[in-house]
């Protein structure tokens, strides 16, 4: 690919090894980036789903997935639209915890989250298995903004972030693949940043 | 709606290029091997400097699909890395690395009575689709309400005067055909209703703040949650 004339580079990073190809340091900014109106949503009425190919289903509300132990986890989170964002910390629930609770059957192989707004994105369930995948409701110590999906998203931040749905209700296991909301719309169907996976026909 | 088109990377020689404003850029693009777009799509823009290092960003396309350039408008952020070599450096002649067109939500091919609702620089996708409407003679079905802090912040702002569009200057007044000033101010709930009757669908383009407020108008104006399309760009505080 061609050399852009006369352009050298501003934001050499600082810690490359530590961003993605393609990704800049956002740095203290966190953009917000929704395909939807912001939901208002009661967390009276919030509940947390996982069915589809488990043993037994399983429903949190609120309070009860509050009970659950409590996860952190500190580090790097990276969007598609070629931010990332160092040092974050949230706080919530493993998903392991949550699946260890349903069961997941033998030949449960992919995942769909699902959001209250109806927002889905798919992911292969190893990606939220062995401690790399939460729901989360804090963000550095307080409760998580709404525009970032609070006051509950799922968080998979090996993944690029739209795979983090926001306000997350339900998680399905699937046998098969099938795309969710971006991934329907062009988007890769697991979106690895280090393997640039943004969209799809890409590695 | 099927599956909206999707090209990879290729490359575009910039054929014309001008500033329409202090802090705009207008970039008209050859583009090798062109996937036609649809209204409302975006293309990603690439710059390689001689090592090997990359920086891109996403833009929304400007032009009508019909159009054999793609123009792409682009503002110049604050310290922005790719909107500040495309104000100050780039020529035309240069060739850059292009990937498009993306995305299959953001977009209108007059496939239902809709309103769109942008503001500054979030008007680019409003106008591609405008010029589809121009073009297809389905301007009843696309209304526009589109919002700047004055004239010269919003991009083709004589274009969607032309069109039909609603303008609502927040910073300073606006004459009014047929004489008389619209004081500055965002749009009243009562100046947009006409607009949004009718609509099943609606679409919001802007920065996160205009975001959230234009949604809240959308829904103050009786359009459901879910028919709402947002494309929202920017920091949060």
């Amino acid at each position: 690919m061609p050399i852009t004339r006369g352009f050298l580079g501003k934001r050499r990073p600082e810690r490359p090894d530590r961003l993605p190809p393609g990704q800049y340091d956002t740095g203290s900014g966190w953009p917000t980036l929704t395909a939807e109106a912001t939901p208002k949503l009661d967390v009276e009425q919030w509940s947390m789903t996982v069915d589809g190919l488990v043993d037994s289903p399983q429903t949190w509300s609120w309070r009860e997935i509050h009970a659950l132990p409590e996860s952190t986890y500190f580090g790097d989170i990276h969007c598609v639209t070629t931010w990332s964002k160092f040092d974050t910390t949230f706080t919530g629930v493993s998903v392991d915890t949550l699946l260890e609770a349903a069961g997941p059957r033998p030949e449960a192989k992919f995942v769909m989250a699902h959001s209250t707004t109806g927002y889905t994105t798919n992911l292969p369930l190893e990606d939220l298995t062995g401690g790399k995948a939460w729901v989360v409701w804090d963000f550095d110590g307080k409760p998580l903004a709404r525009g970032h999906g609070g006051p509950v998203r799922l968080l998979v931040p090996h993944l690029y972030f739209w795979k983090s749905a926001k306000w997350v209700t339900r998680l399905e296991l699937m046998e098969r693949d099938r795309p969710g909301f971006w991934e329907q719309n062009g988007y890769h169907d697991r979106g690895d940043p280090w393997l640039e996976q943004r969209y799809q026909g890409d590695p | 709606m099927g599956a909206a088109p999707a090209g990879g990377w290729t490359t575009g020689t910039i054929i014309e290029l001008d500033h329409p404003t202090d802090r705009l850029v207008r970039l008209r693009f050859h583009v090798e091997d062109r996937v036609d777009h649809l209204p409302g799509q975006h293309y990603v823009v690439r710059l390689r400097a001689p090592d090997g290092y990359t920086a891109q960003r996403s833009y929304s396309i400007a032009s009508d699909p019909d159009d054999p350039l793609l123009e792409l408008m682009v503002e110049c952020l604050p310290g922005g890395e790719v909107s500040g070599f495309l104000h100050d450096d780039a020529a035309v002649g240069d060739v850059l690395e292009l990937r498009g067109p993306i995305g299959g939500w953001f977009v209108w091919e007059g496939d239902a009575p809709s309103v769109a609702v942008a503001g500054g620089s979030g008007v680019v996708p409003i106008v591609a689709m405008t010029r589809y409407a121009r073009r297809l003679g389905l301007q009843d079905q696309l209304k526009v309400v589109v919002v700047a802090r004055t004239w010269d912040d919003l991009p083709y702002a004589a274009e969607l005067q032309r069109y039909g569009a609603f303008i609502a200057l927040t910073r300073e007044n606006l004459a009014v055909e047929g004489g008389g000033d619209r004081v500055a101010a965002p749009p009243y709930p009562a100046e947009v209703e006409d607009l949004v009757a009718g609509a099943e669908r609606a679409y919001v383009c802007g920065s996160v703040g205009f975001a959230s407020y234009a949604t809240r108008l959308l829904e103050d104006a009786g359009v459901p949650t879910d028919a709402i399309r947002v494309e929202q760009f920017g920091e949060t505080g």
